[in-house]
């Protein structure tokens, strides 16, 4: 399989990365040997096999809904890249 | 003194023969003497030196102590400590300092430990060599030309170089096993779920596991007590009882039937390598043990199947980072490419902080996990994948109803040069062939060392075991430790 540059790109703003088109570039031939590779898997036939999310599965693990002590607002505000007495601050959202 | 084991250092500190502090200040000038092998990110010595100053004093006061109480241990750079960086080798995170501890973090100080420093390694948990680190590469105590392994690569220095007795990694396709086997250390990738994850910086979150760094087993033992069991903030951390593993190491296992897997001996394991691996089963033989071959026949499909999952999670834990709450944002973020004027700018803010604050390995493992996972691609990559995990666990599932533990090599070489597997990707990927299968079945996995190469190089011999059987797997790993002498030896480091 072949993912265009277009392709790549496509990706990269999904995940909210910005490339420069030289960039662009080389991540598509370096992605491309990596997909290449594991669609190896495409060789095999797994009908009927349940998909395996976790090696060790663990079910339903739930606590009392009981309110506990929150993270304080100062401390969660402390790495913040910018911000204000009581939020963090970002660029405009709506117009 | 360097190069001592946590128990013995215990010993002496529950004897009255030294303090924390005394024992602290040479491995301090030990650290700077050695600043040349950038194990750390961070070492605040007078924090250190206050929390040795504070041990010797609750002792002297006659408070009840922990079981590592006065212990070195160093920490890599990927659990949070409340109110200390934590950069996981990223410059995304450089000025990061995290609100809470992780949960290993807070039984650590429980249990007395002095926290030594913040080591180094690769990016966000992910490659093999600690190349990847935004801070440096960290250089193998054994030969400075040649990596440490990664990702845990500064933590398996440390306890190489003799400057902590102890050190904590994570292990996720083998970065914990595989830096212990280029630096000549113990290190054990507990079961998946025998540790909390809480605090550890998630890469993936059905893989990783936090685990030990030890000259020797019981050492290991030692630490594996003090961080595992169920964590309510965790539920995925697993509600099995914790046995005393340093209490029942020296006992001989009640069965000894030791499977060698066929398929881990093929093409490209250097023959020293191998060598050293074939002495270590002469060992077992000698020590009574019955030697079977076998066979896990997906094990080759391990690779490509963890090249999807892993990236598959990263994707999605690392999305998290966008310059809105915590992290590096960029400054500037105005349009710079075709097309991005069309973009909002909170969208555009979120694009160049993570292009700034994300190295290139951290990038292509997030775009190849968005291109896993993405509509038309997930049900022939991810779930082909994990399909494929499900008959990887099988072959595990199989081979533990034949024999008690598996063995094989760490690694298909030692530790290799510096530069020689940056160019290419995959190249650095296949370095994880044989520890990265554990991950993906979740089942524990341990290396130890096992010889020397010509060239003075650690070799690591691999033992892997049933899941939640890490006692079985110490105990069966201290008949070999017990019969030689690998783990006694020291890089020559000036």
């Amino acid at each position: 399989m072949s993912l265009t540059l277009a392709e790549v790109a496509k990706v990269a703003l999904l995940a909210r990365l910005r490339l420069s088109p030289d960039e662009l570039e080389t991540f598509t031939g370096q992605l491309n040997s990596i997909v290449d590779y594991v669609a190896q898997l495409q060789e095999l036939d797994m009908t009927g096999v349940e998909p395996l999310a976790h090696g060790i599965e663990v079910r339903n693990v739930f606590r009392d809904d009981v309110r506990g002590a929150p993270l304080p607002r100062d401390k969660a505000l402390a790495n913040a890249p910018k911000r204000n007495s009581e939020s963090f601050l970002v660029p405009a959202v709506l117009e | 003194m360097s190069h001592e084991t946590a128990l013995a250092l215990r010993a002496r500190l529950n004897a009255g023969e030294t303090t924390s502090e005394e024992v602290v200040r040479p491995l301090l000038e030990r650290a700077r003497s050695l600043e040349r092998l950038n194990i750390f990110i961070h070492l605040d010595p007078e924090r250190i030196l206050d929390q040795a100053r504070a041990i010797d004093a609750q002792r002297k006061a006659g408070a009840p102590l922990g079981p590592l109480a006065g212990v070195p241990v160093a920490i890599k750079d990927v659990l949070c400590v409340e109110g200390e960086p934590t950069t996981c080798g990223s410059r995304m995170l450089r000025t990061f300092r995290s609100p809470y501890d992780a949960t290993v973090i807070a039984r650590l100080k429980a249990a007395g430990a002095v926290r030594f420093g913040k080591t180094n390694m690769d990016e966000y948990a992910m490659g093999s060599s600690t190349e990847n680190s935004a801070y440096g590469p960290t250089l193998n105590p054994w030969d400075e030309s040649r990596v440490p392994g990664g990702s845990s690569g500064g933590s398996a220095a440390a306890v190489a170089a003799g400057v902590a007795p102890l050190a904590l990694g994570s292990d996720t396709g083998g970065s914990i096993r595989q830096p212990a086997a280029f630096c000549g250390v113990v290190g054990l990738k507990p079961t998946y779920g025998r540790v909390s994850r809480y605090g550890l910086i998630a890469y993936a979150s059905s893989l990783d596991q936090v685990g030990p760094f030890a000259h020797d087993l019981a050492d290991t033992a030692l630490l594996l007590g003090v961080i595992a069991g169920r964590d309510p903030h965790d539920s995925t951390s697993v509600d099995e009882r914790v046995p005393d593993y340093l209490g029942t190491l020296d006992l001989p296992p009640e069965s000894l039937r030791i499977g060698v897997v066929r398929e881990f001996f093929g093409d490209g394991l250097d023959a020293e390598v191998a060598g050293a691996v074939q002495e270590a089963i002469k060992v077992y033989e000698q020590a009574g043990a019955t030697i079977r071959e076998v066979s896990l026949p997906h094990s080759k499909y391990g690779i490509p199947a963890y090249y999807i999952v892993a990236p598959a999670e990263c994707s999605s834990n690392l999305a998290r980072y966008d310059g809105t709450t915590y992290g590096h944002r960029a400054e500037d973020f105005s349009p710079r490419h075709p097309g991005e004027e069309d973009l909002a700018p909170m969208v555009r803010m979120m694009m160049a902080s993570r292009a700034e604050g994300f190295g290139a390995e951290v990038k292509r493992r997030i775009m190849l996990g968005t291109f896993a996972l993405s509509a038309g691609y997930a049900d022939q990559y991810y779930n082909k994948a994990l399909q494929v995990r499900r008959k990887i666990r099988g072959d595990f599932d199989a081979a533990f109803r034949e024999v008690d533990v598996l063995l094989g090599p760490i690694s298909p070489t030692p530790a290799f040069k510096l530069g020689e597997r940056t160019a290419d990707p995959l190249a650095m990927y296949l370095s994880d062939i044989y520890t990265i299968t554990a991950n993906l079945a979740g089942i524990p996995g341990i290396s130890i060392p096992c010889g020397l190469t010509r060239e003075k190089l650690p070799i690591g011999l691999q033992l892997l075991a049933a899941p939640f059987a890490e006692e079985k797997l110490l105990r069966t790993a201290r008949v070999f430790e017990r019969a030689t002498d690998w783990h006694l030896r020291r890089p020559g480091l000036v």
